[in-house]
């Protein structure tokens, strides 16, 4: 196989295989979640279900002062690679026309030095929580497989996407391939971790603040 | 490979190059540039200039024999029909082409009996120069004098000292390759494992490239270094990318959404449009076409990506690189309408499962426990 024939692999049937189970994986998780229904609350209601959930939806985006000061590097640096992410993956140029090509909706991009110098921050910010999880003994004792698997795979596109851009080592088929071929890794492994958390993040906030608000009080 | 290994004597007939060159009224100083010229671009060091001239005044005439399959001709168009009878067409002055079905004047047994001459007198000697691919579906898609391209190939390749493929056809399989490849077209280098091989792709190749390629060969009698695919690594070392004069709008985002907008009118990127420069390999960007007028991005057009093995495959040439090949959407609604029902089915299994576990739940009270 060619660098080239590599390249149209990743980006034709490779891609096909990937979404197939990145798609089919979140489409059958959330039937199952949403189909395990809930026990029915004997309890008299205090309140509304509906906008003590919805309201979490949003107020969980800002962690409280207590749990700040608790563990102010990991959330500082877990929200420098998630913005990190979210900035390089849809602000950059080819980025976007993929997703236009894939759901017809595009947007203006980011010029291509920051989005540059925002994958540098995600990376060392990735590197950072790694670092921390190994250094604290409980953390380390917490961190299975899966977490480090999940870490490796969000960290591969970004780096890989950025050795691509900067033409390092080899030549550009070879590493545009393996930067495709890296997203689909992510994208296989995606619905079977707890990298699902990006779908259900939004559920089980909204279930968090419907229980405190059938009970009547701030969640 | 060693270093002599295809030192050219004496072939065909004499005549050096310096005196063609005059009787074509090609001054010493405009000589001498492009003996500088060649430098550069082989990227060898300045003293190798006058080493250059002395090789291309003194060259032997080696005997090149032309073999065209499955081509278009484009590749002989490109090096012979320049603009103006420049010194890279002068070059071919420089060989001997004993063969070549376009360019000879002979025809049928004459002209086949020409290269099996050539063939005879030069074994072990000759430059056997291939367009075209080789079909391997059936002999008869294509064939010379009753030969098929396969045979004629392999027959010639027995005497050769190098093999020059020209042409994204001979050397990848080209257009004829393209999926899904009717005639089992083949490059030269699939076919021959036994010589050394320099791949000169393009569709059509750049004629300063071929010449590049035959100056080495006078000069060096070597072949040039070649990168992983067999190209020359003097001219397809860098990408068009990398050298395209638009790659300062790429680094700021300015792209050219269509062929006529204000992107397009100020000269910006072609990314989007398709330009396939970012993984090509080529000199179009350095040395240009037409007498160094222009390339295809300045002309306002994406780069194919001709010098690329299967660039015909590549989703399209007005697709970006970044864009998928498939239809990504329609997989993706498929998939999601059958896990939906999938999903639904597995629910209601849960559900059942949960169901039937309650109810084969045993209550146990206070009085069993203790008894």
């Amino acid at each position: 196989m060619t660098e080239i024939e590599l390249l149209s692999w990743a980006r034709g049937p490779g891609l096909q295989i990937a979404t197939v189970i990145f798609v089919a994986g979140i489409v059958i998780r959330f039937f199952e979640i949403l189909m395990l229904g809930r026990k029915t609350n004997l309890a008299e209601a205090k309140g509304s279900e509906m906008s003590g959930g919805l309201k979490t939806m949003f107020t969980r985006t800002v962690p409280d002062r207590a749990t700040y000061k608790r563990s102010a590097f990991t959330i500082t640096a877990g929200y420098l690679f998630h913005f990190g992410l979210f900035i390089t993956f849809f602000f950059y140029a080819p980025h976007i026309l993929l997703i236009k090509d894939i759901i017809g909706i595009g947007w203006p991009s980011l010029p291509t030095p920051l989005v540059d110098a925002t994958a540098v921050i995600t990376i060392i910010s990735l590197l950072a929580v790694l670092a921390n999880r190994l250094n604290n003994k409980v953390m380390r004792y917490l961190t299975n497989f899966e977490d480090l698997l999940t870490w490796f795979l969000t960290l591969a596109p970004l780096v890989t996407g950025y050795i691509a851009f900067h033409r390092i080592g080899f030549t550009a088929p070879t590493l545009l391939a393996v930067h495709i071929l890296s997203v689909e890794l992510l994208m296989i492994v995606f619905p079977f971790t707890k990298l699902m958390h990006a779908f259900t993040l939004f559920l089980a906030r909204w279930y968090n603040g419907a229980v405190s608000g059938y009970k009547g009080v701030a969640s | 490979m060693k270093k002599d290994s295809f030192r050219t004597k004496s072939t065909t007939e004499e005549g050096a190059l310096e005196d063609l060159l005059r009787n074509h009224g090609v001054s010493r100083r405009r000589f001498m540039t492009f003996c500088a010229s060649m430098a550069t671009m082989m990227a060898l060091p300045p003293a190798m200039i006058p080493r250059i001239a002395k090789a291309l005044e003194q060259a032997r005439r080696p005997s090149v024999i032309w073999l065209s399959f499955q081509e278009c001709t484009g590749c002989t168009e490109s090096l012979t029909r320049a603009h103006t009878s420049t010194l890279e067409s002068l070059i071919f002055d420089a060989i001997s082409l004993d063969y070549h079905h376009t360019l000879q004047a002979a025809s049928g047994h004459a002209a086949e009996e020409a290269r099996e001459i050539a063939m005879e007198e030069n074994y072990g000697e000759y430059l056997l120069v291939v367009d075209g691919s080789i079909p391997m579906g059936n002999p008869g898609y294509s064939t010379i004098a009753g030969i098929s391209n396969h045979d004629m190939l392999v027959d010639a390749a027995k005497g050769a000292a190098a093999i020059i493929a020209v042409g994204t056809c001979s050397t990848y399989g080209g257009i004829p390759h393209a999926s899904p490849n009717p005639t089992g077209a083949v490059s030269v280098s699939d076919i021959i494992k036994d010589k050394p091989i320099v791949n000169v792709p393009g569709c059509p190749p750049i004629p300063v490239v071929i010449t590049g390629v035959l100056a080495h060969y006078l000069t060096f009698g070597t072949l040039p270094e070649l990168d992983h695919i067999g190209r020359p690594a003097a001219f397809y070392g860098n990408s068009i990318h990398d050298r395209c004069y638009r790659r300062p709008f790429y680094d700021k985002g300015k792209f050219a959404e269509t062929f006529d907008d204000e992107g397009a009118r100020k000269g910006w990127c072609l990314f989007k449009l398709g330009c396939k420069g970012p993984t090509t390999y080529n000199a179009c960007a350095t040395t240009k076409w037409n007498d160094g007028t222009s390339f295809p991005i300045e002309a306002g057009h994406p780069c194919l990506g001709c010098s690329e093995p299967d660039f015909w495959d590549g989703g399209g040439f007005y697709r970006a690189l970044s864009m998928p090949t498939e239809n990504i959407a329609k997989t993706a609604a498929y998939t999601a309408t059958g896990a939906a029902v999938a999903g639904i089915a597995l629910g209601a299994l849960n559900r059942a499962k949960k169901k039937s576990s309650h109810k084969a739940h045993i209550k146990i009270t206070i009085d069993d426990l203790e008894r």
